[in-house]
């Protein structure tokens, strides 16, 4: 039951910070969803923008450090090369996974897009908070920018959960622990 | 529905063209990762000139290209249109293709297929 450094970052970046975007997403869609005058009062509003606004910054933020945890401490570990004659290939999930060739799609397919797709999710989200931030109550007022965040939103959510469930896909074949 | 209202009217209400440059410059950006992924396969030594960080390879350069891309073009953006009324409708549609391009360009089976197979 001990945890080595990799499994910690590997448990931070996945388990952590991407499954906290992900399951705060039902949140934060239901809150903009539901910013519409004719279904809350006006204390309603104000009260439901203020945790919209607080949650989709918390949001972005983590999604932020998904992707650097992710780019920065857990993927050079995924991409580093073996040293010259070895064999065991389990400590280096990149190779092993292009050295058999049931399993390298996982890398040409699968990392391939996690990696970047991944990234879509902080700037998306950003722009989300930012907007929710800035317009406040009049979100519940204009219709077409309601609309608007839901969908980039949502966007923000299928880009990290592509590479949520990527990520746990190509950890199950090949784990960076 | 008159109480919202006068409610917000305490606050000036922020014209639309902060929220076009909002999204526009996130359309931009993730564009621009799209891009970047799709040249580096396609441009032979494009990968290497994006490799700015050797444990993590070209991706720290494709994505801080496209993070700069969208920092530069909001900054700009925002500075032009942050007292205007845009048409946001049609600003917001251009967004929305920009980030479905994006989509398309980190897709392995669209850049391998740019790449040649």
């Amino acid at each position: 039951m001990l945890l080595t450094t990799r499994d910690f970052w590997a448990v931070i970046h996945g388990m952590v910070l991407g499954a906290l975007f992900l399951l705060s997403f039902a949140g934060g869609l239901a809150g903009l969803y539901s910013m519409r005058p004719e279904w809350v009062t006006v204390s309603g509003i104000n009260e439901r923008i203020r945790r919209l606004d607080i949650g989709t910054w918390i949001m972005a933020i983590v999604a932020w450090l998904t992707v650097f945890t992710g780019t920065y401490i857990v993927y050079p570990w995924y991409r580093a090369k073996p040293p010259e004659g070895q064999t065991d290939l389990l400590a280096y999930p990149r190779s092993f996974l292009l050295s058999m060739p049931d399993l390298a799609e996982w890398h040409r397919f699968g990392m391939e897009w996690k990696e970047h797709v991944a990234w879509f999710a902080p700037i998306l989200a950003t722009v989300v908070a930012f907007v929710v931030w800035r317009y406040g109550t009049q979100i519940a007022e204009n219709p077409k920018l309601r609309n608007a965040l839901i969908v980039f939103f949502v966007l923000a959510f299928a880009a990290a959960a592509v590479a949520g469930l990527l990520g746990a896909l190509i950890t199950k074949a090949a784990p960076v622990g | 529905m008159a109480v919202t209202q006068s409610s917000t009217q305490a606050k000036a209400k922020v014209p639309m063209g902060v929220a076009s440059a909002a999204f526009l410059s996130g359309g931009i950006g993730v564009f621009v990762i799209g891009l970047m992924t799709t040249l580096s396969e396609v441009i032979p030594g494009f990968a290497s000139m994006l490799n700015w960080w050797s444990p993590a390879g070209p991706l720290v350069g494709k994505t801080l290209v496209g993070i700069l891309a969208w920092l530069i073009s909001w900054a700009i953006l925002h500075a032009i249109w942050k007292d205007q009324e845009t048409n946001f409708g049609k600003i917001y549609m251009f967004s929305l293709i920009l980030v479905g391009l994006g989509f398309l360009l980190t897709f392995p089976p669209i850049f391998t297929m740019f790449a040649g197979g």
